[in-house]
């Protein structure tokens, strides 16, 4: 089954400079893939397009996810709500409501499936709560679910955010620059995260990474990007450091510089907790 | 060797040259305030010498305020609690009200369609003194404290509605963008993602307002209000120093022991 489906587009956001340039792929269901480019080749962008959070130029172009149209021709589609509840959307700055608690914010993932009325007042039952917590278990941060989320560390702010996804059920991940922000073991934790939620779920995941490492280890397949083009599209282990040094100019050599070497623990599994665990598909 | 950078093994300091265009800016500027005070004297009806000429009475004037008379000090300070009430209530109803208001101002929450003519809106609430409203309330809904408290409802409202927007204007975006992606509606973007980053503010805010709308409380009797400044405005003319002067002091005294209390709380929550 097509997950992704993207034709022909385009995104300007002045008049001269082109972010997006005639961007066509097709992400598979199960797929977990990396976005890789140097900053400001349009990855991050191209991610807001998927979820639907930002339009592209009226040109034609069309981005559909689970088959159903999300935006066309620079308009996001009526359904896009709808089709929104089933993506969840990773974020660099982690994009949690700092004053809430995890729990809460674990919850907010329910807001596109529960009744408008019964979420505007955060009310919500028992199994759902049950649910939340579950899968703050299944990222190993239940143990901070009544913290406040700013007091949480950025790693575990990002499995928080990644627990959000779980609870919402969603069937794709969009996760951009997951670990841009955060130690070596921070990262390998979220990343594995990532990985069990792909795997365990059948969850798709399209994760935009700035070190190429992870892609290699994490990732099967990779989508390269440069000055807004695709400009790459296959097996990871394709990738040839020739190559990877033109798509990153100058900056290629400190992009493996860290990464393999400093691996961390993965995340500890929660097997007494398997049966509060969330089937998301 | 630290002796090295000794002032003697310098050649002597230059200053750098006067910024003439600087320096005429802001003789202009001077020039121009004193000039101002200058053409406001006559309009002002600045008598400075009348303080002096009549110092004489002014003694007797002050004289008549002492002592003060408690005489009827429970009537004064039940009075004093009704405005106080005048003021939570005309509080209270204008933070229901700033807070759909508030969000309707914000450029980042809502179109300029919508966010313009309700700013115009606030503006208009805010630029008529609560007196002014008190006055026609008064004649509206009849004398009492009914009026003060409507009166200081609409004026808040344009205060804090105006004050609120600007907390919302300078929220974080990313959270509320986390909470759009989950599939939320506007209306939960707004609870869940705006509200709790203003909150702490919107409390300071709102407390500050209460503060300010006891003070203006305690005039609204004047022109029939309600409150102790019935009571005053009675005293006041009918010579009745003393009494005037007790009225006062209890003004000052509940004033200050809430302004206490409310700044103790502002700290609190931020």
């Amino acid at each position: 089954m097509l997950v992704v489906d993207i034709s022909g587009l385009n995104k300007s956001f002045t008049r001269d400079k082109r972010a997006l340039k005639d961007v066509r792929l097709q992400v598979r269901e199960g797929e977990m893939v990396a976005l890789i480019g140097a900053s400001g080749s349009g990855k991050s962008t191209l991610i807001r397009h998927i979820a639907g959070l930002l339009r592209g130029d009226r040109d034609g172009g069309k981005i559909a996810v689970f088959g159903e149209t999300i935006q066309e021709n620079g308009k996001i589609a009526r359904g896009a709500r709808k089709v929104r509840a089933d993506i969840g959307v990773i974020f660099q700055q982690f994009n949690l409501v700092s004053r809430l608690t995890v729990l809460t914010n674990v919850l907010m993932g329910l807001l596109g499936r529960v009744p408008s009325w019964r979420g505007s007042f955060c009310m919500f039952t028992k199994s759902e709560r049950m649910r939340a917590m579950g899968a703050l278990a299944r990222v190993g941060i239940d143990g901070h679910a009544t913290k406040k989320a700013r007091h949480l560390s950025g790693g575990q702010q990002q499995r928080a955010a990644i627990a959000r996804t779980i609870t919402q059920g969603a069937r794709l991940i969009l996760a951009d620059e997951p670990i841009a922000s955060l130690d070596p073991a921070s990262s390998r934790k979220v990343m594995n995260t990532l990985d069990r939620v792909n795997r365990e779920d059948n969850v798709t995941v399209i994760v935009s990474l700035h070190q190429v490492d992870y892609a290699k280890d994490y990732c099967k397949r990779t989508i390269a990007m440069r000055d807004g083009e695709v400009v790459f599209d296959g097996p990871s282990t394709q990738l040839t450091p020739a190559f990877l040094q033109e798509l990153y100019g100058e900056y290629s050599s400190e992009l493996f510089a860290n990464g393999s070497d400093d691996a961390a623990k993965p995340v500890a599994e929660p097997a007494a907790r398997k049966d509060l665990a969330v089937a998301t598909s | 060797m630290n002796s090295s950078v000794s002032s003697t093994s310098l050649a002597a300091p230059v200053l750098p040259p006067r910024d003439l265009k600087r320096s005429m800016g802001s003789m202009l500027l001077w020039a121009f305030i004193f000039g101002l005070l200058a053409l406001s004297w006559e309009g002002a009806d600045m008598r400075p010498m009348a303080l002096i000429e009549n110092s004489g009475n002014m003694v007797d004037f002050a004289d008549g305020f002492f002592p003060p008379d408690f005489m009827m000090w429970k009537s004064y300070v039940s009075e004093m609690w009704i405005t106080i009430q005048i003021a939570i209530w005309g509080t209270a109803l204008a933070i229901v009200c700033s807070i759909p208001f508030g969000i309707l101002c914000s450029e980042n929450i809502v179109p300029f369609w919508v966010y313009q003519p309700v700013r115009r809106l606030m503006d208009s609430f805010r630029a008529i003194n609560e007196m002014v409203f008190a006055m026609l309330f008064v004649v509206a809904v009849g004398l009492g404290p009914f009026a003060g408290v409507l009166a200081l409802w609409i004026h808040t409202t344009g205060v804090l509605a105006k004050l609120f927007s600007e907390a919302v204007e300078a929220i974080d975006p990313e959270p509320v963008e986390g909470i759009r992606a989950t599939g939320a509606n506007g209306l939960q973007e707004v609870i869940f993602g705006v509200i709790p980053q203003v909150l702490p503010l919107w409390i300071s805010y709102s407390l500050y307002r209460f503060e300010s709308n006891v003070r203006s409380a305690t005039v609204l009797g004047i022109v029939g209000a309600g409150g102790i400044g019935m009571v005053l405005w009675e005293y006041i003319r009918a010579f009745y120093y003393a009494e005037t002067a007790a009225v006062m002091i209890i003004i000052i005294i509940s004033v200050s022991l809430l302004d206490i209390v409310s700044q103790r709380l502002r700290k609190l929550v931020t």
